[in-house]
């Protein structure tokens, strides 16, 4: 397979390895101890920058558009569309499409993955602003609230649930699609996965790796949900 | 391995001097795609929908459909597939058992929420005037959650698709089978490949935004 | 801090939505008194709710002027208007995301008082609606009764003193016994602080309990009456406004006055009433007990006169 890039270790080593790897046991505990430092800690730690750089920037770029379809109303379907176009593009081919351009390279990933982001967070965005109810304004503009002050201080804070849910979904999705930047980069948690793939099928790297996949999105998205709580305390309330 | 050169703009001339050259090959993996996606789609439609609607009429299950929800979206498509491999081992039912686990979760839960989440004065007023519990999902209930419901398998088709082409490293065919192999197919190939899985995505998607628009109840903008 | 009332003048005033045949409001001339309730009155559609937020800017005027204690309003920086203008909706408005503390202290805030008086404030202020500063202050508006909410937005309107009130059907979404309690709390309040208010209702009862004076309004945003509830009551100025007082008007007018208000007779024997009864129940009394003279006491159930049936109905 193509995917697998010179110079990488073969693991497992079937001539030296235990029983459970010789025999491609479902769940070898011996393997995962002798390459947790040098096969999975790395990856997942790859994983970690990958996602957290990716949702970082979608992050930005989402709340620079959401501002600006919020004010301009006439924009939000034109962004909205071109959010929806790149969030339609298959994954892997978005990645090979952007190869031509960026290379073999964090770029192309980054790129890919931060595209992904967008349309949840935006549409989450406006959708939270366009949810505050009309009487809450009302009664803001009436109380002499500035343009501004309406904004910063009764239509963000209600939005930041509808928000929080967007990057949520947006992190969790991130962290899954990451697995497949090991298409074109030696990164993340998809590569132990192809290793693993290319050997055989080694059932211990797979298992390892996906659930640590999983268990990282899971762990993102309860960090989330904890931050949720913390920052909107009159959600939880009758 | 891919030299530098190749990475050039200039790459999508190739592609389109490729698919003019292998207009067959192309043509037949995109009918192997079509195949996987539509039988998991399918699959997953009459697992997901049924319930989803009725678990959302009788306001029960939300825990289920959120998790469902939750963690539908944390399981990464490549990790399915390597998980089908070992379970199930190389082929057709590895992969389209993966693209079903992957299609249900939108499906459930938005056809869960969009009757949930309806206005209950509504649902009230036609149980008082008779309607039965399955005119009322039919005729009111579905009709107002439409929008959302169609939204959720749109989801589940772009993923499905999209996921397809993983689905190459297991042996699933269809045009991932070209993404993945530039030893064979050349950097102009994978291009051409992924512009064809791409236009099959969206193809899928306004195919749906039509259906949408032809069974849509006229009362103005969905909301 | 301002003045404790303001004089409110609407001058010619006329409001014309875009794309709309007819005005809303048309030319509208009153004069509101400092220190008076006024009450806008009229059918679903009349132009009341528009004639209030046409003082606090929130509608544009198209014609005409207001002015408040003689300053045009357009003369003044809009923020400042509405923060010196307290501003109470049917669906209260109270911000979701804030305490019940937050929401009362929200102009106070904006005016960037020391934290400290704030705090002050909004407990004085929950006390004077009836609330508890120190249990339901550190609520969230979710977690009271409709009642609650909306004397937590009177607070709220109340917050920086202001000279002027805008009321639009405070109570309407209020279940009746809470309403007549919320009626009756805000005249208390109103004896004390002597604000200038203009109450927006469409029931005419309510007008008639809690105005100075009633304004009713005509479709088509015309002024029909503009008068005190009593001559409002006595003499209609037409058919329309005497179909919408009621056929009851009469009786309606008896419930304006008590007997302590009429020249008593000398003490004589009857069904007993206290001096603040209202005409109206005191003719209820009557025709209940088959009675012809209700005898008079004070509040510690002595009895100072008399009043016949004729003195009554005069
Ligand atoms: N924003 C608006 N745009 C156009 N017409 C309006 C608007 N608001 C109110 N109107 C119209 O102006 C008239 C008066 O409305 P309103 O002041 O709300 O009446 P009320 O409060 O007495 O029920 C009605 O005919 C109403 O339809
Ligand atoms: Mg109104």
């Amino acid at each position: 397979m193509s995917v697998v890039f010179a110079g990488d270790p073969v693991i497992p080593n079937f001539g030296q390895g235990s029983a459970c790897e010789r025999n491609n046991g479902w769940f070898c505990t011996d393997w995962l101890h002798a390459h947790w430092g040098d096969t999975l800690q790395p990856a997942l730690v790859q994983h970690i920058e990958l996602s957290l750089i990716a949702i970082g920037i979608g992050l930005a770029i989402a709340s620079a558009l959401a501002l600006v379809g919020f004010r301009y109303r006439l924009l939000d379907a034109p962004i909205g569309v071109l959010a929806d176009f790149l969030y339609t593009i298959p994954s892997l081919a978005l990645f090979q499409l952007l190869v031509p351009f960026t290379g073999l390279t964090v770029t192309t990933v980054e790129i890919a993955l931060v595209s992904y982001t967008l349309l949840i967070l935006y549409r989450n965005m406006i959708a939270g602003l366009d949810a505050v109810p009309a009487d809450t304004l009302e009664a803001a503009r009436g109380t002499g609230l500035t343009r501004v002050q309406t904004f910063t201080r009764v239509e963000l804070p209600l939005a930041l649930p509808t928000i929080i849910a967007g990057l949520r979904i947006a992190t969790v999705s991130t962290v899954s699609i990451a697995t497949v930047a090991a298409f074109v980069i030696p990164q993340g948690l998809g590569r132990p996965i192809f290793i693993a793939l290319d050997q055989n099928i080694f059932k211990t790297e797979i298992l390892a790796s996906g659930l640590l996949v999983i268990a990282l999105a899971l762990f993102a998205d309860a960090l989330l949900v904890l931050g949720q709580r913390l920052l909107t305390p009159w959600t939880r309330v009758a | 391995m891919i030299v530098a050169a190749q990475f050039s703009p200039g790459t999508f001339v190739d592609a389109i001097h490729f698919m003019g050259n292998h207009a067959g090959l192309l043509l037949s993996k995109t009918g192997e795609h079509l195949e996987l996606s539509g039988v998991a789609l399918a699959i997953a439609l009459v697992l997901a929908l049924p319930l989803g609607l009725w678990l959302g009429h009788r306001h029960r299950g939300f825990l289920f459909a959120a998790s469902v929800a939750n963690v539908g979206r944390a399981l990464p498509s490549l990790v399915l597939i390597a998980f089908g491999l070992t379970v199930l081992g190389i082929g057709f039912w590895n992969n389209t058992a993966a693209l079903v686990v992957l299609a249900v979760p939108p499906i459930l839960t938005n056809a869960y929420f969009a009757i949930d989440n309806i206005d209950r004065d509504v649902v009230e007023a036609a149980r008082g005037m008779g309607f039965t519990e399955r005119q009322i999902l039919t005729r009111v209930e579905l009709p107002l959650g439409l929008p959302l419901v169609v939204a959720g398998i749109r989801i589940a088709a772009i993923f499905v698709i999209a996921t397809a082409t993983i689905a190459a490293v297991a042996g699933g065919g269809g045009l991932g089978e070209i993404i993945v192999n530039q030893a064979s197919y050349g950097l102009a190939g994978v291009v051409a490949a992924s512009l064809c899985v791409s236009a099959l995505a969206f193809l899928a998607a306004l195919l749906l935004a039509l259906v949408l628009r032809a069974a849509s109840p006229r009362q103005g903008p969905a909301t | 801090m301002p003045t404790s009332a303001a004089e409110v003048v609407f001058d010619k005033a006329t409001k014309l939505y875009p794309g709309r045949p007819e005005p809303a409001v048309d030319d509208l001339s009153l004069t509101v008194p400092a220190g008076e309730i006024c009450v806008l009155v009229g059918p679903s559609g009349s132009g009341k709710t528009t004639a209030l937020k046409l003082v606090n800017r929130l509608i544009y005027l198209t014609e005409g002027e207001i002015r408040i204690d003689g300053t045009k309003i357009y003369d003044l920086d809009v923020t400042e208007l509405r923060r010196s203008i307290g501003y109470v909706i049917q669906q209260v408005g109270l911000f979701p995301h804030m305490t019940v503390e937050a929401n009362v202290g929200t102009v106070p805030r904006l005016l960037g008082w020391p934290k400290q008086r704030i705090r002050e404030r909004s407990a004085e202020l929950l006390e004077l609606v009836g609330l508890d500063p120190a249990q339901d202050g550190a609520r969230y508006p979710a977690q009271l009764s409709g009642g609650q909410q909306q004397r937590v937005g009177l607070a709220r309107a109340l917050a920086a003193n202001p000279p002027l009130m805008l009321m639009d059907e405070p109570f309407g979404a209020i279940d009746p016994i809470v309403r007549a309690r919320l009626q009756d709390e805000f005249l208390r309040l109103q004896q004390e602080l002597r604000k200038t208010v203009l109450f927006v209702t469409h029931d005419i009862d309510e007008a008639i309990k809690i105005g100075d004076r009633i304004a009713i309004f005509r479709q088509g945003g015309k002024l029909a009456q503009y008068d005190t509830p009593e001559a409002i009551l006595r003499r209609p100025i037409d058919d329309f406004v005497a179909e919408f007082v009621g056929a009851d008007r009469a009786l309606k007018a008896l419930a304006l006055r008590t007997l302590g208000e009429l020249e008593l007779g000398p003490p004589r024997d009857g069904p007993r009433a206290t001096k603040d009864t209202t005409l109206r129940d005191a003719l209820a009394l009557l025709i209940d007990e088959h009675a012809d003279i209700v005898a008079v006491t004070d509040a510690d159930g002595a009895v100072v006169g008399s009043v016949t049936r004729d003195d009554l109905l005069q």
